[in-house]
Protein backbone atom coordinates (compact mmCIF):
# COMPACT_ATOMS: atom_id res chain seq x y z
CA UNK A 1 0.00 0.00 0.00
CA UNK A 2 1.56 3.45 -0.79
CA UNK A 3 1.14 5.94 1.78
CA UNK A 4 1.14 9.11 -0.19
CA UNK A 5 2.38 12.62 1.26
CA UNK A 6 -1.14 13.96 2.59
CA UNK A 7 -1.36 11.04 5.15
CA UNK A 8 -2.65 11.50 8.36
CA UNK A 9 0.81 9.67 9.27
CA UNK A 10 2.87 12.26 7.11
CA UNK A 11 0.93 15.45 8.75
CA UNK A 12 1.09 14.17 11.79
CA UNK A 13 4.71 13.77 11.41
CA UNK A 14 5.12 17.49 9.46
CA UNK A 15 2.75 18.87 12.32
CA UNK A 16 5.06 17.58 15.53
CA UNK A 17 8.87 18.35 13.29
CA UNK A 18 6.91 22.07 12.51
CA UNK A 19 5.32 22.53 16.13
CA UNK A 20 8.13 20.37 18.78
CA UNK A 21 11.06 19.62 17.18
CA UNK A 22 13.27 17.87 19.29
CA UNK A 23 15.86 21.92 20.10
CA UNK A 24 11.83 22.89 21.23
CA UNK A 25 10.96 19.61 23.52
CA UNK A 26 14.88 19.76 25.15
CA UNK A 27 16.19 23.10 24.11
CA UNK A 28 19.75 24.02 25.60
CA UNK A 29 19.14 27.85 25.18
CA UNK A 30 16.41 30.05 26.55
CA UNK A 31 15.30 33.48 26.20
CA UNK A 32 17.51 35.73 29.15
CA UNK A 33 14.18 36.30 31.08
CA UNK A 34 13.80 32.89 31.78
CA UNK A 35 16.23 33.68 34.64
CA UNK A 36 13.63 34.10 37.50
CA UNK A 37 12.98 32.47 40.34
CA UNK A 38 8.76 31.87 39.10
CA UNK A 39 10.05 29.07 36.84
CA UNK A 40 11.65 26.70 39.67
CA UNK A 41 8.33 26.26 40.81
CA UNK A 42 6.90 24.69 37.81
CA UNK A 43 9.97 21.92 37.50
CA UNK A 44 9.85 21.30 41.96
CA UNK A 45 6.52 20.60 41.53
CA UNK A 46 7.16 17.86 38.66
CA UNK A 47 9.85 16.47 41.20
CA UNK A 48 7.42 16.61 43.78
CA UNK A 49 4.99 13.87 41.32
CA UNK A 50 7.57 11.55 40.50
CA UNK A 51 8.41 10.89 44.40
CA UNK A 52 4.80 10.57 44.94
CA UNK A 53 4.14 8.44 42.37
CA UNK A 54 7.80 6.37 43.17
CA UNK A 55 6.37 5.93 46.88
CA UNK A 56 2.74 5.42 45.74
CA UNK A 57 3.89 2.35 43.81
CA UNK A 58 5.87 0.92 46.37
CA UNK A 59 2.73 1.43 48.83
CA UNK A 60 0.48 -0.48 45.92
CA UNK A 61 2.88 -3.24 45.48
CA UNK A 62 2.73 -4.38 49.30
CA UNK A 63 -0.60 -3.72 49.53
CA UNK A 64 -3.11 -1.16 52.29
CA UNK A 65 -2.13 -2.96 55.38
CA UNK A 66 1.80 -3.26 55.35
CA UNK A 67 2.88 0.47 56.31
CA UNK A 68 0.07 0.65 59.10
CA UNK A 69 2.20 -2.38 60.57
CA UNK A 70 5.87 -2.23 59.04
CA UNK A 71 8.40 0.39 59.96
CA UNK A 72 9.87 0.86 56.98
CA UNK A 73 5.83 1.12 54.91
CA UNK A 74 5.64 3.85 57.58
CA UNK A 75 8.71 5.81 56.22
CA UNK A 76 7.64 5.13 52.63
CA UNK A 77 4.08 6.48 53.82
CA UNK A 78 5.45 9.18 55.16
CA UNK A 79 6.95 9.90 52.01
CA UNK A 80 4.34 9.95 50.38
CA UNK A 81 2.61 12.00 52.78
CA UNK A 82 4.89 14.65 52.50
CA UNK A 83 5.45 14.10 48.85
CA UNK A 84 2.07 15.15 48.39
CA UNK A 85 1.96 17.98 50.53
CA UNK A 86 4.99 19.39 49.25
CA UNK A 87 3.07 18.76 45.47
CA UNK A 88 0.52 21.18 46.36
CA UNK A 89 2.53 23.78 47.68
CA UNK A 90 4.64 24.31 45.11
CA UNK A 91 1.91 23.69 42.28
CA UNK A 92 0.17 26.16 44.11
CA UNK A 93 3.08 28.54 43.89
CA UNK A 94 3.27 27.87 40.32
CA UNK A 95 -0.30 28.80 39.64
CA UNK A 96 0.05 31.98 41.39
CA UNK A 97 3.48 32.38 39.82
CA UNK A 98 1.47 31.91 36.17
CA UNK A 99 -1.57 34.22 37.11
CA UNK A 100 0.51 37.38 37.96
CA UNK A 101 2.65 36.35 35.04
CA UNK A 102 -0.41 35.96 32.58
CA UNK A 103 0.94 33.12 31.54
CA UNK A 104 -2.00 32.57 28.83
CA UNK A 105 -1.05 35.21 26.84
CA UNK A 106 0.00 34.63 22.95
CA UNK A 107 -2.32 31.85 22.68
CA UNK A 108 -1.33 29.85 25.39
CA UNK A 109 -4.89 29.77 26.64
CA UNK A 110 -4.89 25.75 26.82
CA UNK A 111 -1.58 25.41 28.41
CA UNK A 112 -3.39 27.28 31.30
CA UNK A 113 -6.33 25.54 31.03
CA UNK A 114 -4.98 22.18 31.35
CA UNK A 115 -3.19 23.58 34.40
CA UNK A 116 -5.92 24.53 36.42
CA UNK A 117 -7.71 20.55 34.95
CA UNK A 118 -4.06 19.34 37.13
CA UNK A 119 -4.81 21.15 40.11
CA UNK A 120 -8.19 19.95 40.11
CA UNK A 121 -7.85 16.62 39.63
CA UNK A 122 -5.26 16.60 41.90
CA UNK A 123 -6.93 17.41 44.47
CA UNK A 124 -9.56 14.51 43.73
CA UNK A 125 -6.95 11.98 43.38
CA UNK A 126 -4.87 13.02 47.07
CA UNK A 127 -8.55 12.78 48.57
CA UNK A 128 -9.28 9.52 47.48
CA UNK A 129 -5.47 8.76 49.26
CA UNK A 130 -6.88 10.57 52.44
CA UNK A 131 -10.35 8.53 52.51
CA UNK A 132 -8.07 5.30 51.74
CA UNK A 133 -5.84 5.21 54.53
CA UNK A 134 -7.49 3.00 56.59
CA UNK A 135 -7.47 4.92 59.98
CA UNK A 136 -9.40 7.26 61.67
CA UNK A 137 -8.73 10.11 59.56
CA UNK A 138 -10.11 8.01 56.48
CA UNK A 139 -13.04 7.06 58.49
CA UNK A 140 -13.87 10.47 59.45
CA UNK A 141 -13.33 12.42 56.22
CA UNK A 142 -15.16 10.13 54.43
CA UNK A 143 -18.36 10.36 56.55
CA UNK A 144 -18.41 14.10 56.53
CA UNK A 145 -17.41 14.00 53.18
CA UNK A 146 -20.05 11.38 51.69
CA UNK A 147 -22.94 14.23 52.28
CA UNK A 148 -21.18 16.71 49.85
CA UNK A 149 -20.63 13.91 47.23
CA UNK A 150 -24.27 12.89 47.87
CA UNK A 151 -25.82 16.12 47.45
CA UNK A 152 -25.03 17.23 43.73
CA UNK A 153 -25.86 13.33 42.96
CA UNK A 154 -22.54 11.87 42.38
CA UNK A 155 -22.92 9.44 45.57
CA UNK A 156 -24.50 7.62 43.44
CA UNK A 157 -21.51 6.48 41.69
CA UNK A 158 -18.81 7.75 43.64
CA UNK A 159 -18.93 6.21 46.93
CA UNK A 160 -16.58 7.94 49.29
CA UNK A 161 -17.52 4.99 51.94
CA UNK A 162 -16.81 2.06 50.03
CA UNK A 163 -12.95 1.55 50.31
CA UNK A 164 -12.41 -0.31 47.55
CA UNK A 165 -13.60 1.77 45.12
CA UNK A 166 -11.86 5.08 46.63
CA UNK A 167 -8.78 2.62 46.52
CA UNK A 168 -8.73 1.65 42.61
CA UNK A 169 -9.57 5.00 41.95
CA UNK A 170 -6.36 6.19 43.99
CA UNK A 171 -3.39 3.60 43.13
CA UNK A 172 -4.64 3.27 39.41
CA UNK A 173 -7.09 5.58 37.63
CA UNK A 174 -6.32 9.23 38.75
CA UNK A 175 -2.20 8.46 38.91
CA UNK A 176 -2.60 8.03 34.93
CA UNK A 177 -5.17 11.14 34.50
CA UNK A 178 -2.60 13.10 36.56
CA UNK A 179 0.42 11.76 33.97
CA UNK A 180 -0.94 12.35 31.03
CA UNK A 181 -2.18 15.56 32.16
CA UNK A 182 0.81 16.48 33.00
CA UNK A 183 2.71 15.10 29.66
CA UNK A 184 0.24 17.47 27.33
CA UNK A 185 0.53 20.17 29.80
CA UNK A 186 4.72 19.89 29.58
CA UNK A 187 4.37 19.62 25.57
CA UNK A 188 2.24 22.31 25.32
CA UNK A 189 5.11 24.36 27.52
CA UNK A 190 7.55 23.12 25.43
CA UNK A 191 5.33 24.03 21.88
CA UNK A 192 4.51 27.25 22.66
CA UNK A 193 7.79 28.37 24.86
CA UNK A 194 7.72 30.25 27.49
CA UNK A 195 5.75 33.32 27.44
CA UNK A 196 7.57 36.84 27.03
CA UNK A 197 7.18 39.51 30.29
CA UNK A 198 4.30 41.51 30.48
CA UNK A 199 5.06 44.62 28.51
CA UNK A 200 2.26 47.05 29.74
CA UNK A 201 3.01 49.04 26.36
CA UNK A 202 2.08 46.27 24.47
CA UNK A 203 -0.30 44.51 25.49
CA UNK A 204 -1.58 40.48 24.15
CA UNK A 205 -4.18 39.07 25.64
CA UNK A 206 -5.44 35.24 24.51
CA UNK B 1 -13.23 32.79 7.53
CA UNK B 2 -9.03 32.08 7.74
CA UNK B 3 -7.59 30.18 10.29
CA UNK B 4 -4.73 31.91 12.99
CA UNK B 5 -1.58 30.89 12.33
CA UNK B 6 0.11 30.66 15.51
CA UNK B 7 4.29 31.59 15.44
CA UNK B 8 6.73 29.11 15.67
CA UNK B 9 9.25 29.61 18.83
CA UNK B 10 11.64 31.32 16.40
CA UNK B 11 8.69 33.31 15.05
CA UNK B 12 8.02 34.28 18.77
CA UNK B 13 11.50 34.47 20.39
CA UNK B 14 13.00 36.93 17.08
CA UNK B 15 14.88 39.59 18.33
CA UNK B 16 14.86 38.35 22.13
CA UNK B 17 18.12 37.27 23.43
CA UNK B 18 19.08 33.77 24.59
CA UNK B 19 20.84 32.07 27.44
CA UNK B 20 22.29 28.72 27.75
CA UNK B 21 20.00 26.08 29.64
CA UNK B 22 19.94 23.03 31.03
CA UNK B 23 16.57 21.75 31.56
CA UNK B 24 18.19 18.08 32.73
CA UNK B 25 20.70 19.07 34.42
CA UNK B 26 17.74 20.94 36.39
CA UNK B 27 15.26 18.66 36.47
CA UNK B 28 18.06 16.19 38.10
CA UNK B 29 18.91 18.92 40.77
CA UNK B 30 14.87 19.80 41.61
CA UNK B 31 14.58 16.00 41.44
CA UNK B 32 17.30 15.31 44.45
CA UNK B 33 16.49 18.41 46.21
CA UNK B 34 12.82 17.38 46.63
CA UNK B 35 13.98 13.76 47.41
CA UNK B 36 16.28 15.32 50.26
CA UNK B 37 13.31 17.65 51.44
CA UNK B 38 10.50 14.89 51.92
CA UNK B 39 13.05 12.66 53.56
CA UNK B 40 13.99 14.73 55.93
CA UNK B 41 10.06 15.95 56.62
CA UNK B 42 9.59 12.40 56.62
CA UNK B 43 12.06 10.81 58.95
CA UNK B 44 11.84 13.53 61.57
CA UNK B 45 8.02 14.11 61.27
CA UNK B 46 6.54 10.65 60.29
CA UNK B 47 2.59 10.48 59.15
CA UNK B 48 -0.82 10.44 60.96
CA UNK B 49 -2.05 6.59 61.87
CA UNK B 50 -5.13 6.98 64.57
CA UNK B 51 -6.21 3.58 64.69
CA UNK B 52 -9.92 3.36 63.23
CA UNK B 53 -12.91 3.12 65.53
CA UNK B 54 -14.70 0.44 65.27
CA UNK B 55 -18.29 -1.19 66.17
CA UNK B 56 -16.49 -2.62 68.59
CA UNK B 57 -14.57 -0.09 70.47
CA UNK B 58 -17.70 1.84 70.37
CA UNK B 59 -19.94 -0.43 71.48
CA UNK B 60 -17.07 -1.23 74.64
CA UNK B 61 -15.95 2.70 75.43
CA UNK B 62 -20.28 3.76 75.18
CA UNK B 63 -22.55 0.84 75.48
CA UNK B 64 -25.20 2.95 76.21
CA UNK B 65 -24.88 5.61 73.34
CA UNK B 66 -24.52 2.51 71.25
CA UNK B 67 -27.32 0.73 72.22
CA UNK B 68 -29.45 4.12 72.07
CA UNK B 69 -28.51 4.32 68.41
CA UNK B 70 -29.39 0.75 67.25
CA UNK B 71 -32.56 1.25 69.35
CA UNK B 72 -33.20 4.48 67.51
CA UNK B 73 -32.43 2.36 63.83
CA UNK B 74 -35.44 0.31 64.75
CA UNK B 75 -37.54 3.22 65.47
CA UNK B 76 -36.29 4.82 61.88
CA UNK B 77 -35.40 7.83 63.48
CA UNK B 78 -31.91 8.21 62.77
CA UNK B 79 -29.80 9.90 60.05
CA UNK B 80 -28.97 6.93 58.42
CA UNK B 81 -32.83 5.97 58.58
CA UNK B 82 -34.27 8.88 56.89
CA UNK B 83 -31.04 9.99 54.79
CA UNK B 84 -32.39 9.80 51.03
CA UNK B 85 -30.76 8.77 48.02
CA UNK B 86 -28.19 7.02 47.23
CA UNK B 87 -29.17 5.23 50.39
CA UNK B 88 -33.26 4.45 50.87
CA UNK B 89 -36.26 6.10 49.84
CA UNK B 90 -35.93 9.21 52.63
CA UNK B 91 -36.33 12.59 52.48
CA UNK B 92 -34.24 13.95 55.27
CA UNK B 93 -30.74 14.84 53.76
CA UNK B 94 -31.70 15.59 50.43
CA UNK B 95 -30.60 19.00 49.13
CA UNK B 96 -31.62 21.14 46.70
CA UNK B 97 -32.46 24.20 45.47
CA UNK B 98 -36.02 24.80 44.10
CA UNK B 99 -36.39 21.74 41.16
CA UNK B 100 -32.70 21.54 41.08
CA UNK B 101 -32.09 18.33 43.55
CA UNK B 102 -29.56 16.57 41.71
CA UNK B 103 -29.50 13.50 44.73
CA UNK B 104 -33.01 12.86 43.99
CA UNK B 105 -32.45 12.65 40.20
CA UNK B 106 -30.20 10.07 40.92
CA UNK B 107 -32.10 8.10 43.44
CA UNK B 108 -31.20 4.92 45.25
CA UNK B 109 -27.92 3.18 44.45
CA UNK B 110 -26.44 1.97 47.36
CA UNK B 111 -29.86 0.20 49.21
CA UNK B 112 -29.38 0.86 53.24
CA UNK B 113 -32.09 -0.22 55.30
CA UNK B 114 -30.48 0.57 58.88
CA UNK B 115 -33.43 -1.00 60.91
CA UNK B 116 -32.81 -4.63 59.38
CA UNK B 117 -28.89 -3.86 57.99
CA UNK B 118 -27.42 -2.47 61.31
CA UNK B 119 -29.93 -4.21 64.00
CA UNK B 120 -32.17 -7.17 62.79
CA UNK B 121 -29.86 -9.19 60.41
CA UNK B 122 -26.88 -9.26 62.71
CA UNK B 123 -29.43 -10.46 65.61
CA UNK B 124 -30.43 -12.83 63.59
CA UNK B 125 -26.84 -14.31 62.56
CA UNK B 126 -26.10 -13.69 66.46
CA UNK B 127 -29.56 -15.91 67.40
CA UNK B 128 -28.27 -19.27 65.94
CA UNK B 129 -27.72 -21.48 69.20
CA UNK B 130 -29.28 -18.74 71.46
CA UNK B 131 -32.91 -19.49 71.95
CA UNK B 132 -33.36 -16.54 73.95
CA UNK B 133 -32.58 -14.05 71.28
CA UNK B 134 -34.02 -16.23 68.92
CA UNK B 135 -37.37 -15.97 70.58
CA UNK B 136 -37.06 -12.25 71.44
CA UNK B 137 -36.40 -11.58 67.67
CA UNK B 138 -39.12 -13.72 66.60
CA UNK B 139 -41.39 -11.64 69.08
CA UNK B 140 -40.32 -8.44 67.72
CA UNK B 141 -40.57 -9.48 64.02
CA UNK B 142 -44.51 -10.77 64.48
CA UNK B 143 -45.76 -7.86 66.49
CA UNK B 144 -47.68 -4.87 64.95
CA UNK B 145 -46.35 -1.43 64.55
CA UNK B 146 -48.03 0.32 67.23
CA UNK B 147 -46.72 -1.94 69.79
CA UNK B 148 -43.21 -2.07 68.50
CA UNK B 149 -43.25 1.95 68.51
CA UNK B 150 -44.23 1.40 72.38
CA UNK B 151 -41.41 -0.64 73.32
CA UNK B 152 -39.02 1.50 71.50
CA UNK B 153 -40.44 4.49 72.61
CA UNK B 154 -39.99 3.73 76.35
CA UNK B 155 -36.95 1.57 75.81
CA UNK B 156 -35.22 4.66 74.08
CA UNK B 157 -36.53 7.19 77.63
CA UNK B 158 -34.59 4.72 79.78
CA UNK B 159 -32.04 4.68 78.17
CA UNK B 160 -31.64 8.00 78.82
CA UNK B 161 -30.86 7.09 82.27
CA UNK B 162 -29.18 4.11 82.05
CA UNK B 163 -26.10 3.52 84.14
CA UNK B 164 -23.40 2.20 82.03
CA UNK B 165 -21.34 -0.92 84.75
CA UNK B 166 -17.92 -1.51 84.55
CA UNK B 167 -18.90 -4.96 82.95
CA UNK B 168 -19.60 -3.27 79.82
CA UNK B 169 -23.25 -3.34 80.23
CA UNK B 170 -25.93 -1.10 82.08
CA UNK B 171 -28.68 -1.17 84.38
CA UNK B 172 -32.25 0.14 83.11
CA UNK B 173 -35.60 1.62 84.99
CA UNK B 174 -38.07 -1.48 85.06
CA UNK B 175 -40.27 -0.83 82.42
CA UNK B 176 -42.60 -2.84 79.49
CA UNK B 177 -39.88 -2.51 76.69
CA UNK B 178 -41.31 -6.04 74.88
CA UNK B 179 -38.09 -7.83 73.73
CA UNK B 180 -35.85 -5.14 73.44
CA UNK B 181 -33.22 -5.89 76.26
CA UNK B 182 -32.84 -9.20 75.54
CA UNK B 183 -32.23 -8.10 72.17
CA UNK B 184 -30.22 -5.70 72.70
CA UNK B 185 -28.17 -7.05 75.19
CA UNK B 186 -27.24 -9.49 72.37
CA UNK B 187 -26.76 -6.74 69.99
CA UNK B 188 -24.26 -5.23 72.27
CA UNK B 189 -22.99 -8.68 73.37
CA UNK B 190 -22.20 -9.11 69.53
CA UNK B 191 -20.83 -6.05 68.95
CA UNK B 192 -18.62 -6.11 72.28
CA UNK B 193 -17.27 -9.66 70.63
CA UNK B 194 -16.28 -7.98 67.34
CA UNK B 195 -18.57 -9.71 65.70
CA UNK B 196 -21.06 -7.34 64.56
CA UNK B 197 -17.90 -5.55 62.71
CA UNK B 198 -17.91 -8.25 60.15
CA UNK B 199 -21.37 -9.22 59.90
CA UNK B 200 -22.33 -5.12 59.18
CA UNK B 201 -19.23 -5.40 56.35
CA UNK B 202 -20.70 -9.05 54.82
CA UNK B 203 -22.90 -8.99 51.76
CA UNK B 204 -22.90 -12.63 51.70
CA UNK B 205 -19.92 -13.29 49.77
CA UNK B 206 -16.48 -13.92 51.04
CA UNK B 207 -14.09 -10.67 50.07
CA UNK B 208 -15.29 -7.18 51.25
CA UNK B 209 -14.24 -3.59 50.65
CA UNK B 210 -17.50 -1.96 51.31
CA UNK B 211 -17.73 -0.24 54.57
CA UNK B 212 -20.72 1.78 53.91
CA UNK B 213 -23.07 0.02 56.15
CA UNK B 214 -20.77 0.36 59.38
CA UNK B 215 -19.54 3.58 58.46
CA UNK B 216 -23.38 5.27 58.29
CA UNK B 217 -24.57 2.93 61.43
CA UNK B 218 -20.99 4.35 63.67
CA UNK B 219 -21.81 8.31 61.42
CA UNK B 220 -25.35 7.87 63.28
CA UNK B 221 -23.99 7.32 66.88
CA UNK B 222 -21.63 9.68 68.84
CA UNK B 223 -18.97 8.32 69.29
CA UNK B 224 -17.24 8.89 66.36
CA UNK B 225 -17.72 12.45 66.72
CA UNK B 226 -16.47 12.36 70.08
CA UNK B 227 -13.45 11.62 68.65
CA UNK B 228 -13.40 14.13 65.85
CA UNK B 229 -13.90 16.46 68.46
CA UNK B 230 -11.26 15.86 70.54
CA UNK B 231 -8.90 15.42 67.19
CA UNK B 232 -10.34 18.85 66.29
CA UNK B 233 -11.65 17.74 62.99
CA UNK B 234 -15.09 18.57 63.21
CA UNK B 235 -16.31 21.31 60.46
CA UNK B 236 -16.67 24.23 63.11
CA UNK B 237 -13.53 23.44 63.40
CA UNK B 238 -12.28 23.61 59.62
CA UNK B 239 -12.01 19.66 59.94
CA UNK B 240 -11.69 19.11 56.24
CA UNK B 241 -7.92 20.67 56.41
CA UNK B 242 -7.19 18.77 59.27
CA UNK B 243 -5.47 15.80 59.97
CA UNK B 244 -5.12 13.78 63.36
CA UNK B 245 -2.47 15.25 65.52
CA UNK B 246 -0.49 18.38 64.30
CA UNK B 247 -0.44 17.27 60.90
CA UNK B 248 -1.65 19.59 57.77
CA UNK B 249 -4.23 17.83 56.46
CA UNK B 250 -5.81 18.72 52.92
CA UNK B 251 -4.76 22.37 53.44
CA UNK B 252 -5.86 23.02 49.77
CA UNK B 253 -9.31 22.74 50.50
CA UNK B 254 -9.33 25.97 52.51
CA UNK B 255 -11.51 27.58 50.28
CA UNK B 256 -14.56 24.65 50.26
CA UNK B 257 -13.84 24.75 53.88
CA UNK B 258 -14.39 28.26 53.97
CA UNK B 259 -17.77 28.84 52.79
CA UNK B 260 -19.42 26.20 55.36
CA UNK B 261 -18.23 28.94 58.06
CA UNK B 262 -20.27 31.70 56.87
CA UNK B 263 -23.80 32.89 55.75
CA UNK B 264 -25.54 31.98 53.28
CA UNK B 265 -23.84 28.40 54.21
CA UNK B 266 -23.52 28.03 57.61
CA UNK B 267 -26.20 26.34 59.25
CA UNK B 268 -27.76 25.86 56.13
CA UNK B 269 -29.74 22.62 55.49
CA UNK B 270 -28.44 23.10 51.84
CA UNK B 271 -24.86 23.79 52.64
CA UNK B 272 -23.06 21.02 50.81
CA UNK B 273 -24.83 21.46 47.24
CA UNK B 274 -24.80 25.46 47.67
CA UNK B 275 -21.19 25.22 48.95
CA UNK B 276 -20.13 22.76 45.79
CA UNK B 277 -21.99 24.25 43.45
CA UNK B 278 -19.99 27.67 44.76
CA UNK B 279 -16.39 25.93 44.22
CA UNK B 280 -17.46 24.52 40.67
CA UNK B 281 -18.16 27.79 39.36
CA UNK B 282 -15.09 29.50 40.95
CA UNK B 283 -12.83 26.24 39.85
CA UNK B 284 -14.38 27.11 36.63
CA UNK B 285 -13.89 30.92 36.93
CA UNK B 286 -10.17 30.18 37.35
CA UNK B 287 -10.03 27.60 34.38
CA UNK B 288 -11.34 30.55 31.81
CA UNK B 289 -9.48 32.96 33.75
CA UNK B 290 -8.29 34.11 30.04
CA UNK B 291 -10.82 34.55 29.14
CA UNK B 292 -13.02 36.83 31.58
CA UNK B 293 -12.30 40.70 31.17
CA UNK B 294 -11.34 41.77 35.35
CA UNK B 295 -9.80 38.49 36.06
CA UNK B 296 -7.54 38.14 33.29
CA UNK B 297 -6.52 42.20 33.93
CA UNK B 298 -5.44 41.71 37.40
CA UNK B 299 -1.89 40.77 36.68
CA UNK B 300 -1.69 44.46 34.92
CA UNK B 301 -2.98 46.15 37.91
CA UNK B 302 -1.35 44.58 40.45
CA UNK B 303 2.29 44.33 38.60
CA UNK B 304 4.05 41.34 40.72
CA UNK B 305 5.48 40.66 37.02
CA UNK B 306 7.71 43.45 38.21
CA UNK B 307 8.95 40.90 40.82
CA UNK B 308 9.07 37.92 38.27
CA UNK B 309 10.89 39.33 35.70
CA UNK B 310 13.62 41.47 37.03
CA UNK B 311 16.59 39.95 35.02
CA UNK B 312 17.78 42.26 32.07
CA UNK B 313 18.35 41.64 28.85
CA UNK B 314 22.10 40.56 28.27
CA UNK B 315 23.96 43.41 27.26
CA UNK B 316 26.46 41.75 24.52
CA UNK B 317 23.99 40.84 22.30
CA UNK B 318 20.27 41.49 20.88
CA UNK B 319 20.31 38.58 18.39
CA UNK B 320 18.98 35.28 19.14
CA UNK B 321 22.17 33.88 20.14
CA UNK B 322 23.45 35.35 23.02
CA UNK B 323 26.91 34.28 24.27
CA UNK B 324 27.40 31.79 26.26
CA UNK B 325 26.73 31.84 29.55
CA UNK B 326 26.09 35.14 29.48
CA UNK B 327 23.63 35.40 32.30
CA UNK B 328 23.64 32.76 35.17
CA UNK B 329 20.84 30.48 35.29
CA UNK B 330 18.69 29.53 38.05
CA UNK B 331 18.16 26.62 39.50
Amino acid sequence: MTVGRRSWTSRTRAYLEQRLPSANLLPDRQPYYVGSWVYVFGIVTIAALVWVLASGVVLAFFGPDWWHINRAGRFFNSIHFWGVQVFFVFMVLHLWGQYFAAGWRDGRAKTWMIGVVIFLVSIVAAFTGYVSQQNFDAQWIAVNAKDAMNSVGAGAFFNVLNFGQMYGIHVMLLPIAVVMLVGLHIVLVRMKGVVKPIDRRARQDS
Amino acid sequence: MTARIQPTQEEYYRGIPTVPYDLVKELAIALAAVLALIVVLAALLSSPDVAPATVQTWAASDPVGFVATATDELSGSTVAANYGPPYNSGSGSIQGFGFLSPQSWLGVHQPVDPANDFVLAPLKVASAGNTDLAAALDTYIKADDKTRQGWLSGYSKALKDAKADPSGSFTLATGDYGPLPVMMDGLRRQAQGGGLDGVLLSRGGFYQTDYTRPLLFMGDGGYLAGLADAQKLTGSQWGMMNETGSYPGQTWLWLYTFWYQVPPFAGSSNADLGVVLTVTLLSLGLMLTPFIPGLRDIPYLIPVHRLIWRTPPPTNGGGQTAAPGSLPVPH
